[in-house]
């Protein structure tokens, strides 16, 4: 059992969630409340990752900021940036691969908040920022939840970006879908055994919480009607 | 399609070897580093015999478990002869089969690379002293042979722990070839046989490490229960001297003939 390796993985996802969740709350707010040209478009856009081989995103990912690129060069001439090989580039990788997954949620959630509510707290002359922590963010805190809990599973099973950019670094780069598919190579399945239940179990309840989650949502929809 | 099967036919007749045997197709496992050198043999089989060979490559380990498991291949070549005598432990090929070839390792660079390429592993110390050096890449040495000679190697010229941190590891030795001239890493220590493959010299300089430092690398392959008599005839034509040139060429020393047949 690497535990390191599931440690890693846990860190991966938790840094993935805390910069992609935020940035989909902004994100799935204006999308939510405002309509404009191209609208459609950039929501097909950011369901692209849902439909793409993660080996896709690896390739480019290498491909983009590798030190054969000028992309790659240029990071780490100025800033000393290097993604490849690296636990930041993994959570770039993460960030873009789960971009659906995060923010469709958050979004859905946005959309369900009444307009009469959101009208209402305009007139009681609440700012902006009051409006969205007092009432915005308790209203969607179920598709928030939603939004974290699938990022972080999908995280966590996260093969074959890691594999193509990862470079197996023990601590920096091998995550535990890669202990695991190293296990089994090496024969030793009791070890592939424990982890992959590891995983089974997590997944398990994370859907359970999400499934729980999203009728109580579906039941404010109810109230509102 | 039909007039493909016709040529072969009448190459069969006309060749007479195999009378009237019917072109097969032979599912085979081979291990990632004998990768440019299987392509033109492969490619010479098939054009001789008229049987089709479905060659597929990765990590020995990986193929091995696969095959534990009921992979439905005919004919393994592996990197070592570990995962062949452990496929032959468990019950599930058909002896202990034969060594096809000795690999050798090649210390690699990228031509961008600083790395200066030396039997001492001087260039090495020398990039450590300056940190320059960020990354080499091995092919993982718990898992592939070829990784767990070039450990062995870095451990004998006392640069393992110096180089330890700044190991990146290939799931195969193919893949740690690709890291080690990806230009993200500035070299690395991979099979002798990918480094003279011409896709990569236009790439990469090569230099390769004298026998006698390391363990020999008996590839051992080995068929299947399942095996066809095309797979069978296969595994003969790897033994030949046709085969066996390939081989040379790509920096392969080669068992005495039937070496460890049984």
């Amino acid at each position: 059992m690497d535990w390191q390796s599931l440690w890693l993985s846990g860190k991966l996802a938790l840094v993935t969630v805390l910069i992609l969740l935020p940035l989909c709350v902004f994100a799935g707010r204006a999308l939510a409340y405002h309509q404009f040209r191209g609208k459609s478009l950039i929501e097909a856009l950011i369901m692209v990752p849902l439909v793409l081989p993660p080996t896709v995103v690896g390739y480019y990912l290498l491909v983009s900021f590798g030190s054969e690129s000028w992309l790659g060069q240029w990071l780490r001439d100025s800033f000393g940036i290097e993604l490849v090989f690296h636990f930041s580039g993994l959570v770039l990788a993460s960030i873009l691969v789960n971009i659906p997954f995060a923010l469709q949620p958050i979004q859905r959630a946005f959309e369900a908040i009444p307009v009469d509510v959101r009208d209402a707290a305009a007139c009681c002359g609440m700012s902006k920022s009051k409006i969205l922590t007092r009432i915005e963010l308790p209203m969607i805190w179920p598709g928030l939840v939603t939004a974290l809990v699938l990022t972080f599973s999908h995280v966590l099973g996260e093969f074959g970006v890691v594999l193509m950019m990862g470079g197996n670094i023990s601590g920096e780069t091998k995550t535990i879908s890669i202990a695991i598919y190293d296990s089994v190579q090496a024969f030793d399945f009791d070890a592939a055994g424990i982890m992959s239940l590891i995983l089974l179990l997590f997944a398990i309840s994370a859907l359970a919480l999400t499934t729980s989650l999203s009728r109580r949502m579906g039941g404010q929809h109810e109230r509102q009607r | 399609m039909m007039l493909v099967r016709l040529l072969v036919l009448l190459i069969l007749l006309g060749g007479g070897t195999l009378g009237f045997a019917r072109a097969e197709t032979v599912t085979v496992a081979a291990a990632a580093n004998i990768k440019f050198a299987m392509e033109d043999i492969a490619r010479n089989f098939e054009q001789s015999s008229g049987h089709k060979l479905r060659v597929s490559y990765g990590s020995s380990g990986n193929f091995a478990s696969q095959i534990r498991h009921g992979a439905p291949f005919e004919l393994f070549l592996s990197a070592d002869e570990q995962y062949v005598n452990r496929l032959q432990d468990a019950g599930v090929v058909q002896n202990n089969g034969v060594i096809y070839a000795y690999g050798r390792l090649a210390l690699v660079a990228a031509k961008s690379s600083p790395l200066k390429l030396d039997n001492e592993f001087e260039g090495l110390r020398q990039l450590l002293k300056t940190g320059e050096l960020k990354r080499f890449a091995l092919a993982n040495p718990d898992l592939a042979p070829y990784g767990e000679r070039a450990r062995a190697l870095l451990q004998q010229a006392d640069l393992w722990d110096a180089i330890k941190d700044k190991l990146v590891l290939g799931e195969n030795v193919s893949q740690a070839a690709q890291f080690a001239i990806s230009g993200s890493a500035q070299g690395g220590i991979v099979a002798l046989s990918l480094a003279v493959a011409p896709q990569f010299r236009t790439k990469a300089n090569y230099l390769p490490i004298p026998e006698d430092q390391h363990q020999p690398l008996a590839q051992r392959m080995v068929l299947m229960p399942r095996a066809s008599a095309a797979a069978n005839s296969f595994y003969q034509y790897l033994q030949g001297d046709e085969a066996r040139k390939v081989f040379a060429d790509y920096g392969f020393s080669l068992p005495t003939k039937a070496h460890g047949a049984p």
